[in-house]
């Protein structure tokens, strides 16, 4: 028995999120998996496990969280206030997370998306392959108060580790490569798409997140009525009103609206943590220099477990420092408290 | 029938193979008896491979592969027959799905036979008897898109959207029938219920349908439809399948 966790609240947006399911696509089911997939390779580094175990995808507000044993977790993604039994969390670190001690996470700070990642993942039964919901195809649901998720077996001994990812939650610069109808749109268009200057509108999801902007709409050549095509995650397809729309993991896998361009691969993530309000600016680049800019980028997923650091722990953040013996010598400065 | 076949880059993620700019009967066959040909030789690059109306999508990794070299590839297996005259490929299904038509189960049948200038008995008899194609699978999971009807069903989608129609729906437009995967808005009109689910997350097959399968809607009653929901929560809603060789 390895234990369980407990939703004790759930905020409203808390899924279950892995890599999602390929193989699909023939039969209209798109990827899903986590709206940020790097931050499950940070997660991943900091328990030093496989990135293709699931974590909780929290939307804006994580929720309170029990586990019956012993375990560690890794908090990613965007940057939510976090308490231990009162006593703060930093993000993007992995602690002890003691049975029956009280795990609150709050309101994120900055970005959309945050991860809630356990020692071993979560051991729910698997769906076609993976335990990803995917709401907008009706595998798996929403996470709701009092929901138990089986732990999967683990080692515990990763408590205590800090990453520092790059900055990828306020948006920002957007690199765009062409696709398959991005020569349906003119020169101009495209130009005065690239000079624009956006932010993530409210209306967003794993879907699709749209991009409001003051400037007057964008239109392909031959208007709407083109065939439908296949569509790809990172797409920025533009509907009725003139509007991108940035398609997210959950997307459909054909649609007949004209796609502009498509968000390079290492930069989804920066569009799926932009929340409401957040500007960005798309910019064109070949097909030569996102291969290039995509390579770097697995490079450096690649080097994440030797990027991860021990936490040092900041005496402000220990709420029973008192009870510490600081002169004796018994505290290492690396060592988790926590662990057992 | 008409055109070259086309090779793009679809971003970093594949190559897409068009056989039209619009959908053609023949072009719909080329593309699938293209895909089941790329299927066929196993490419290591190639991990999946879906088709819409007129084209085909190989889901390849374009950072780690050289896209010369796989759309070279690509021209040979193009060059090797006029695929928009190719056979249809072996393996398929038919399937009979029953279907009530009209009733307040479909209330939209009189208004699609008005349309389409046909009396309601003569539209039932033609939508019941067609045997339709499924010419791709997308929008919802497992959901097809199958044709073609006769030329009178060329009718265009309703200006408005019904709010929802019902998973098992059957709805038609522009000489084409799509089952509903899942409750959905729609300028398709609904002519027809089954009680065929099209995905089935937790069967063993977990889509009933692949492209290039065929079918026909026989009509049947509303009792016999209400013993059909009755009687099996499979989902597979009475459906026969055959194997067509």
């Amino acid at each position: 028995m390895t234990g369980t966790l407990i939703l004790l609240e759930a905020g409203p947006a808390l899924s279950l999120q892995d890599m999602g399911r390929q193989g699909y696509l023939a039969y209209g089911l798109t990827r899903g998996g986590a709206a940020d997939r790097l931050a499950l390779h940070e997660g991943a580094a900091l328990l030093s496990q496989s990135p293709t175990l699931a974590a909780i995808e929290m939307v804006g507000l994580g929720g309170r969280f029990e586990v019956t044993h012993d375990t560690v977790i890794a908090l990613t993604g965007a940057e939510m206030t976090a308490t231990l039994d009162g006593a703060s969390l930093r993000w993007n670190a992995s602690h002890a997370l003691p049975a029956g001690a009280r795990l609150r996470i709050g309101g994120a700070r900055q970005g959309t998306y945050g991860y809630l990642h356990v020692a071993g993942g979560f051991d729910t039964p698997e769906i076609m392959g993976a335990r990803s919901s995917h709401l907008t195809a009706g595998i798996g649901a929403l996470l709701q108060k009092g929901e138990r998720l089986p732990l999967g077996a683990a080692t515990l001994d990763r408590a205590g580790y800090l990453l520092a990812p790059e900055d990828r939650l306020s948006g920002g610069e957007i690199r765009v490569m062409p696709s398959i109808q991005t020569s349906q749109f003119t020169a101009d268009t495209r130009d005065r798409f690239a000079r624009t200057e956006f932010h993530r509108d409210a209306r967003g999801n794993r879907q699709g997140i749209r991009m409001a902007s003051e400037a007057a709409g964008f239109s392909a050549r031959g208007g709407l009525s083109i065939l439908s095509e296949v569509i790809t995650e990172g797409d920025i397809q533009i509907t009725g009103d003139g509007a991108p729309y940035v398609l997210m993991c959950e997307c459909q896998t054909t649609g007949g609206y004209p796609r502009i361009g498509t968000v390079i691969p290492c930069d989804l993530p920066r569009v799926a943590q932009a929340a409401v309000g957040t500007a960005l600016r798309f910019r064109f680049v070949t097909l030569a220099e996102a291969r290039v800019l995509e390579q770097r980028a697995r490079a450096e997923i690649k080097a994440l477990p030797g990027r991860v650091q021990p936490l040092v722990r900041d005496p402000k953040d220990i709420s029973d420092l008192l009870s510490y013996q600081l002169v004796s010598g018994a505290v290492s400065a690396t060592a988790d408290p926590y662990a057992p | 029938m008409s055109g070259d076949p086309e090779i793009k880059p679809v971003g970093l993620s594949g190559l897409l193979v068009t056989f039209a700019g619009e959908m053609s009967g023949p072009a719909n066959r080329a593309a699938l008896a293209f895909r089941t040909a790329v299927e066929a030789e196993n490419w290591p690059e190639v991990h999946e491979t879906s088709m819409s109306l007129v084209s085909v999508y190989l889901a390849i990794d374009l950072v780690e592969v050289d896209l010369n070299a796989l759309t070279t590839r690509l021209e040979h297996l193009l060059a090797t027959q006029d695929w928009y005259a190719a056979a249809l490929p072996e393996g398929r299904s038919l399937w009979h799905v029953p279907t009530v038509y009209g009733t307040d189960l479909a209330p939209q049948l009189e208004e699609a036979a008005t349309v389409a200038g046909l009396d309601p008995e003569d539209a039932i008899r033609q939508l019941s008897t067609s045997r339709v194609r499924v010419l791709t699978i997308g929008f919802a999971p497992g959901q097809p898109y199958m044709g073609e009807l006769g030329a009178a069903w060329n009718i265009p989608r309703q200006q408005g959207l019904t709010k929802s129609v019902p998973a098992g729906a059957l709805v038609t437009a522009i000489r084409q029938l799509i089952v509903f995967t899942a409750p959905t808005p729609t300028g398709w009109r609904h002519v027809g219920q089954t009680a065929f689910r099209t995905f089935r997350q937790d069967a063993p097959h977990p889509f009933a349908l692949t492209p290039g399968d065929e079918l026909i809607f026989p009509q049947i009653s509303r009792a016999e439809y209400d013993r059909i929901v009755a009687s099996d929560p499979s989902g597979r809603g009475g459906a026969d399948r055959e194997l067509l060789s």
